[in-house]
């Protein structure tokens, strides 16, 4: 291939932070300057596959940039893609695939604001219009709506952005006017975010397993965490030997948790007996599923379990390298998982011979974007790739070619730190807990009219009445969304559901990934539905016609019917099941086949619009 | 005459389509298979020289066990796979398919859509007058082709073709998301600043007209485009030593586009600027 480069030039604060990233130019077809030009510029070639294979740090470039520029230039992409030898149409697809980035000019400081849904039904709108009448045209921060932040046991939520070097970052939550405009004009000076234990009001309970640490170790120290039980899980996986492991996690029983509950055990042994090598272990820490926290409490309260659980499933699986793609929107997150991680590698826990087993493992951390379809499965290995966001169509399975083609184990934050207990208790112990199909405990995110939100470990079992007790919900419930916005809505007559997979699946619903979002009558459920195929729409990648087209022709269904009932509304109600129907058959992949489960279950179980 | 190399020889591996026992050699597509046995599954996206997208999924089939519909242009056939191709499901997915893309672009030079729009009973039209369409102004920016993404349906068949799969100059890609994604070059620019050398393939793949001659263009414009009056001869490029075939299409004694066979084993279907558009010494009658 013969890349054509255009005359934009990057200006020095943008080569610097790319040049921060990968080194200076070695040459002046990199971008060095001429006057630079060395004997070795006349002979030298970079191509094929050495060339190819950096394709991969295009989406940590481009972080780089707008981290901080707060946008990416024509020069600045032009100048990456020489770096890395990448066609800049491709690399302007890629830039404009996620929403954290701008390829227009746009203020040093961004402030999103959540409108999702817990956020809408505490105010988010009243939020965004003071906030932008303080801030007002020329404030230098530009302000934007943006999907669930995942905060939304704090609803309403703010995150302010303010490029520089380094990037600065301030979360407001529960946001009211003024902490919003102090985070994003002052974000050094704005208040800390609390420490992930608020988010779990059961914190210090007896009864919890994965959250057993959270709050009570200091998520910073390594030794703190070793003394709390860390690292005997790795231990006893040693001593099993990697089959060991895989029969363990098999006979616990474990059903991953990022939504499609998927057997572990199952899906680690598929991959480990592929003869096929590199063998590679994704965490999927994208969480952007809207009411979901869980990941993020995890990874802020005891980030050290999850680098032992990865560490354990990559050893299991036989992969020597581990991607942990973690949402963009979680600054916190990321600053201590990468904290985490560069400990447990000092001191030999991560690195060429884990606690000298002659074991090799280690881990890179990966932003995401802003991106909700960068979750599914193989979406999330073509963004780690460094190509847009799009979902692979199915087979082949990322068992046998995943990430770069190989063979993949793909889990969820909370899937992996079960593996934790059941390596320390047993797998016999660890499925006594629960019920026969869905072992173990479960984390759930309760947000909105609750009286406690947070994240619950219940063991498998619990009904929905049972988990809406312990977080308060109040009289005058009038629905409760399950899953998230893939999920369902069930009636405050239904609170009987047990919550398991079989149970929610028995009662025509879903579990998804554990969002329990509680409305009472003071919000219009018509504009709930509205947001709901607002943000199905903004994150559909666009590349099957039953979801790129599908999710606008529902979004404007909705609309029109927003004040209507009955009669009035039936037209659009046929209309919206007849698209929906065919989404659901015809698209790609889980994002347009589920988009409209919760509007269709809105009509048919809680009469919306009759 | 074109030659098509055979290939090794492949199993045969059964399966069942629409209840009727089926062979087909492995490696096969269910659309292969369906072709084979005279059914009638309609595509778009699909090309015969491309590797399969499957993102327009008008081709849907039910297969036994399957819990969502699969795409018949890019699902391989399997031992013992019971297919289905025209059931009440099927049809349904691929009447809304219809209708989404009729609602949002401009499907008027796409072949073959409107017997599709007339046998599935599609009603682009029931999403109302203020269903969200494209509506983009053609994109006149050069003198040998016109990119019209009004009447793309984003099949990304020009992407692959510029890309990869076989001009490898990578000028174009898609930008943006969900309904706002577009096919692009780099910053949205003009195809002049971008690495395009013309090649032309990309008009080649295009099912719908999207992208075409500007001659093609002007003549439509100016309401003279006349396919029935049109002939159409093969022959080989005069321009270099590698033997690439040429379609000249003519009307009125002028060559208004020139294409080139797909079965070509040399370049199926692909040519360089000179083929494609260097023909204008040919009728320059000065
Ligand atoms: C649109 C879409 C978004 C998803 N988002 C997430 C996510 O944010 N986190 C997650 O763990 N899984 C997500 N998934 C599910 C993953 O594709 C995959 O099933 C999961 O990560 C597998 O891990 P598990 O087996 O541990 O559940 C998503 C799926 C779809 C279709
Ligand atoms: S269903 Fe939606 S998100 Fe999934 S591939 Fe299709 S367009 Fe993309
Ligand atoms: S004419 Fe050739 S180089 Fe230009 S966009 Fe089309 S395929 Fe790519
Ligand atoms: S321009 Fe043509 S070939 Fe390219 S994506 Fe659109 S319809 Fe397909
Ligand atoms: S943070 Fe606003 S809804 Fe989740
Ligand atoms: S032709 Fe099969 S999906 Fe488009």
């Amino acid at each position: 291939m013969d890349l054509h480069f255009g005359d934009s030039k990057p200006t020095d604060e943008e080569r610097a932070a790319v040049d921060a990233l990968f080194g200076p130019p070695e040459s002046s077809w990199e971008g060095a300057a001429r006057d630079e030009m060395r004997a070795a510029d006349l002979r030298w070639a970079r191509g094929g596959r050495e060339a190819r294979d950096r394709r991969e740090l295009l989406l940590p470039g481009l972080h780089a940039v707008n981290d901080r520029v707060g946008w990416i230039s024509e020069g600045a992409l032009d100048y990456l893609c020489r770096r890395l030898t990448v066609p800049p149409a491709e690399a302007y697809g890629v830039a404009t695939f996620y929403a954290m980035f701008s390829v227009k000019p746009r203020p040093a400081t961004v402030l999103h604001v959540c409108t999702d849904l817990a956020c809408t039904a505490a105010g988010a709108s009243r939020l965004c219009a003071g906030i932008e009448a303080r801030l007002g045209p020329g404030s230098g921060v530009s302000v934007e709506r943006d999907p669930c932040l995942g905060l939304c046991e704090r609803a309403p939520a703010a995150l302010a952005i303010r490029a520089g070097d380094p990037v600065r970052t301030a979360v407001s939550a529960p946001a009211t006017v003024e902490a919003a405009v102090l985070a994003a004009s002052a974000p050094d000076s704005a208040p800390e975010e609390p420490p992930p234990v608020t988010a779990v009001p059961q914190a210090g309970g007896p009864s919890l397993t994965l959250l057993s640490r959270v709050g009570v170790v200091d998520p910073s120290s390594l030794d703190d965490y070793r003394a709390h039980g860390g690292y005997t899980a790795l231990r006893r996986a040693f001593a099993l030997g990697p089959a060991g492991v895989i029969r363990e996690v098999t006979d616990s029983g474990l059903l991953g948790r990022g939504g499609a509950a998927f057997p572990t055990g199952r899906k680690w042994q598929a991959t480990a007996s592929q003869p096929d090598h590199p063998h590679y272990l994704v965490c999927n820490a994208d969480e952007s599923e809207p009411g979901t926290f869980k990941d993020r409490v995890l990874m802020e309260g005891d980030p050290y379990a999850l680098v032992e659980a990865m560490t354990v499933a990559a050893y299991a699986i036989g992969a020597h390298k581990g991607y942990l793609y973690l949402r963009g929107e979680y600054p916190r997150a990321v600053h201590r998982m990468q904290y985490a991680v560069d400990r447990t590698r000092e001191r030999g826990l991560l690195g060429d011979d884990i606690l000298g087993q002659g074991y090799a493992f280690d881990i890179e951390i990966r932003r995401g974007a802003g991106a909700y379809i960068c979750g599914e499965e193989t979406a999330l290995f073509n963004s780690i790739e460094g190509h847009r966001g799009e979902p692979r169509s199915k087979p082949p399975f990322a068992v046998e070619k995943g990430l770069f083609g190989k063979p993949t184990v793909e889990n969820n934050v909370e899937t992996l730190v079960n593996v934790l207990p059941i390596l320390t208790m047993g797998a016999p112990a660890y499925a006594t807990i629960g019920t026969a199909r869905s072992t173990g405990s479960k984390l759930f995110c309760v947000s909105g009219s609750v009286a406690l939100p947070g994240v619950y470990e219940l063991p498998f079992g619990a009904t929905l009445g049972e988990l809406l007790a312990l977080a308060g919900a109040g009289e005058g419930l009038r629905a409760v969304l399950l899953g998230g916005a893939a999920g369902g809505f069930v009636r405050p007559d239904e609170l009987d559901i047990p919550l398991t997979f079989e149970g929610t699946r028995e009662a025509g619903t879903t579990l998804g990934s554990g969002a329990v979002m509680a409305f009472d009558a003071t919000v219009p459920l018509p504009r709930l539905l509205l947001r709901i195929a607002e943000f199905f729409r903004d994150e559909s990648c666009g590349q099957c016609v039953p979801c790129r087209v599908g999710t606008v022709r529902q979004e404007e269904a909705l609309h029109r019917i927003v004040e209507r009932t009955g009669a009035d509304a039936a037209g659009d109600i046929a209309l919206l099941r007849e698209v929906g129907r065919a989404m659901r058959d015809a698209s790609i992949c889980g994002l347009g086949q589920t988009a409209w489960n919760a509007v269709e279950s809105a009509i048919d179980r809680l009469g919306a619009y009759e | 005459m074109t030659v098509t190399p055979l290939g090794i020889p492949r199993r045969l591996l059964e399966f069942t389509i629409d209840g009727e026992a089926a062979g087909v050699p492995e490696g096969s597509t269910i659309l292969d298979a369906c072709r084979a046995a005279g059914k009638d599954v309609p595509t778009l996206c699909q090309g015969d020289t491309l590797r399969p997208k499957n993102a327009c999924r008008v081709c849907v089939v039910e297969v036994e066990g399957s819990r969502a519909l699969v795409p018949a242009c890019s699902r391989k056939a399997e031992p013992g796979m019971v297919v289905k191709t025209d059931t009440e499901r099927a049809r349904h997915s691929r009447k809304i398919v219809l209708e989404l893309l009729a609602s949002s672009v401009d499907l008027s030079t796409t072949p073959l859509v409107a017997e599709w729009i007339k046998e599935y009973e599609a009603k682009p039209d029931r999403f109302g007058p203020d269903a969200a369409r494209l509506n983009e102004e053609p994109k006149i920016d050069n003198d040998l082709y016109v990119r019209d993404y009004d009447k793309c349906i984003l099949c990304y068949k020009c992407v692959d073709a510029c890309g990869d799969q076989w001009q490898n100059t990578f000028a174009i890609s898609v930008a943006g998301r969900g309904f706002d994604a577009r096919i692009a070059v780099e910053h949205d620019a003009a195809l002049t600043d971008s690495a395009c050398v013309y090649c032309g393939n990309c008009i080649e793949v295009c099912p719908t007209g999207a992208l075409s001659f500007k001659s093609e263009f002007d003549l439509r414009a100016a309401g003279n485009w006349d396919e029935s009056t049109q002939t159409r001869t093969t022959t080989v490029c005069a321009y270099c030593g590698v033997g690439c075939n040429l379609t000249l299409h003519v009307q009125d004694n002028e060559i208004v586009k020139v294409t080139s066979p797909h079965d070509n084993p040399v370049t199926h279907g692909n040519l360089c600027i000179k083929g494609r558009f260097g023909y204008q010494h040919v009728q320059n009658r000065g």
